[in-house]
């Protein structure tokens, strides 16, 4: 692929679940594209040099900040970002998690801690609270001094161990 | 901040690249895991005509264990050599210091020769290839291909021996040899920020050779005494790499690090260590 400066060139990927098809040009930000053409406002643009995570979605299923990667670059990708995660408008577990233990409060942080979990949890099912910790070294949150993401994140793997997050998921999200 | 414009080429084979290169020559950036030089492009410090993009280069995404070395392609990224079972008995220094770069995220993307064409000072790649005395192969359209040590390698501040046509093709870590025990440590403000001091180390029965990274403008290797004379070696190496003050740390605290981090690490029973 030859993308030349200044001009918009067709890339078409697949965003949670749908395949979108859109223009860029070469040096747009994959997070920019996302929400500006794609219309996925829950990937969030904090420093937009990598350090504080907030833009973190998961391309072909690996947690990565989408600040530091081309939009050009996702063209024949998958992309999944925080709008992937509740279905019929039913929180998955993890977000129930994070409400039910405040592990957020202003929420700027939160979709891209989202989905490095969704990526922790697969390749460490049973986490410990060291390992949560330095899989969150890779995000910044201003405001919840982490415990209670840490206590969300903990709580979800014990969970989907012992089977309970189907349960879980089914509730109805405004109790918690 | 957002970039200036460029063109975008994804190649699809070294020697596409190695054209590109060619063509281009300085104005041209590889673009491996981008996770330095995104940052750099989007505030505007570099601002080439040309990205040339080689995660796509399968030839490249290549991990090869030799005779005597493991070769890393350049599109080989961080996270395959973590989940590489067998890299804690091929290079276990590598195997115990790559989890102390960046984090889960950057690793996902970011790959070992890009760490090694970005050369900053306190990057834990570059101090294990030059502790383990590894190389560096260079190709180029016209030139010969070259096969560089990566003491001579590593020049300075993000300055190498890379000629702005050549492409490193690979990066080679010498296997592990038996009768050294191999052995990382590091003091950064955060865990996954950047190195004040990293140490790695082959410790022998008759010497202890021991790389120090985030002290002088590149990694550094030395091989020390063991037993009485060591405190007067780290002492001296210590002040032989010109360390400077900066907003993390002062000069004499990173000496104070290279004197006691390196006693302790060369002096500690082998089981007694984290990570
Ligand atoms: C939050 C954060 C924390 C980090 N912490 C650390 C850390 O603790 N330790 C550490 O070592 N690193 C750290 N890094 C940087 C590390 O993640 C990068 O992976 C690495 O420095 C560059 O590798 P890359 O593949 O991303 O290269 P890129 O960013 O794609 O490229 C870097 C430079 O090298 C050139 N280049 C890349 N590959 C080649 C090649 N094959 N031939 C010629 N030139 C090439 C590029 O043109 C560019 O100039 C961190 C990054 C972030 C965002
Ligand atoms: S916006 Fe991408 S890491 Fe901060
Ligand atoms: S909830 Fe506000 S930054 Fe994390």
């Amino acid at each position: 692929m030859h993308a030349p400066a200044e001009q918009r060139s067709e890339i078409e990927l697949e965003l949670n679940g749908e395949t979108r098809h859109g223009r860029t040009e070469p040096r747009t930000q994959l997070c920019d594209f996302l929400r500006h053409d794609l219309g996925a406002t829950g990937v969030h643009v904090g420093c937009e040099h990598g350090v504080c995570g907030a833009c973190t979605v998961l391309v072909d299923g690996v947690a990565s900040r989408s600040c530091l990667m081309l939009a050009v670059q996702a063209d024949g990708r998958r992309i999944d970002t925080v709008e992937s995660l509740a279905r019929d408008d039913v929180m998955n577990d993890l977000q129930q998690a994070f409400s039910r233990h405040h592990a957020l409060q202003c929420g700027f942080c939160t979709s891209g801690i989202l989905m490095s979990c969704v990526e922790f949890l697969q390749r460490v099912p049973t986490p410990d609270e060291a390992q949560v910790r330095d899989m969150l070294s890779g995000h910044l949150c201003r405001c919840t001094g982490y415990t209670g993401i840490v206590r969300a994140v903990l709580e979800v793997a014990g969970q989907r161990q012992s089977g309970e997050s189907q349960q879980n998921a089914s509730e109805n999200p405004n109790d918690v | 901040m957002k970039a200036a414009s460029f063109d975008y080429v994804r190649a699809s084979s070294k020697k596409e690249v190695l054209q590109l290169l060619h063509e281009h020559g300085e104005d041209a950036r590889i673009l491996a895991g981008g996770q330095s030089l995104m940052a750099t492009l989007n505030m505007r410090l570099t601002q080439p005509k040309v990205v040339i993009d080689i995660n796509r280069v399968e030839e490249l995404n290549r991990i090869r264990n030799e005779s005597g070395y493991l070769a890393v392609g350049a599109a080989v990224r961080q996270v395959q050599l973590t989940d590489r079972a067998e890299l804690a008995r091929e290079v276990p220094l590598l195997a115990k210091a790559l989890p102390w770069i960046g984090h889960f995220q950057t690793r996902n993307r970011g790959t070992v020769c890009g760490s090694v064409a970005h050369a900053d000072p306190s990057a834990e790649i570059p101090l294990c290839l030059v502790t383990l005395g590894g190389s560096v192969v260079l190709e180029s359209l016209k030139g010969k291909r070259r096969e560089v040590p990566a003491a001579e390698f590593f020049q300075g501040l993000l300055t190498t021996d890379r000629q702005p046509k050549e492409l490193i093709s690979e990066v080679r870590f010498p296997l592990a040899q038996d009768g050294t025990d191999y052995r990382f440590q590091e003091i950064a403000m955060r865990h996954g920020d950047f190195a004040l001091v990293a140490l790695a180390l082959c410790l022998r029965a008759d010497g202890a050779h021991l790389g120090v990274g985030g002290v002088a403008d590149r990694p550094v290797a030395q091989t020390l005494p063991l037993g009485d004379e060591l405190p007067a070696a780290l002492n001296t190496l210590a002040w032989s790499l010109g360390a400077q003050d900066d907003v993390h740390a002062s000069a004499a605290y990173r000496r104070q690090l290279v004197r006691e981090l390196g006693q302790r690490l060369i002096e500690e029973p082998s089981h007694a260590r984290p990570r």
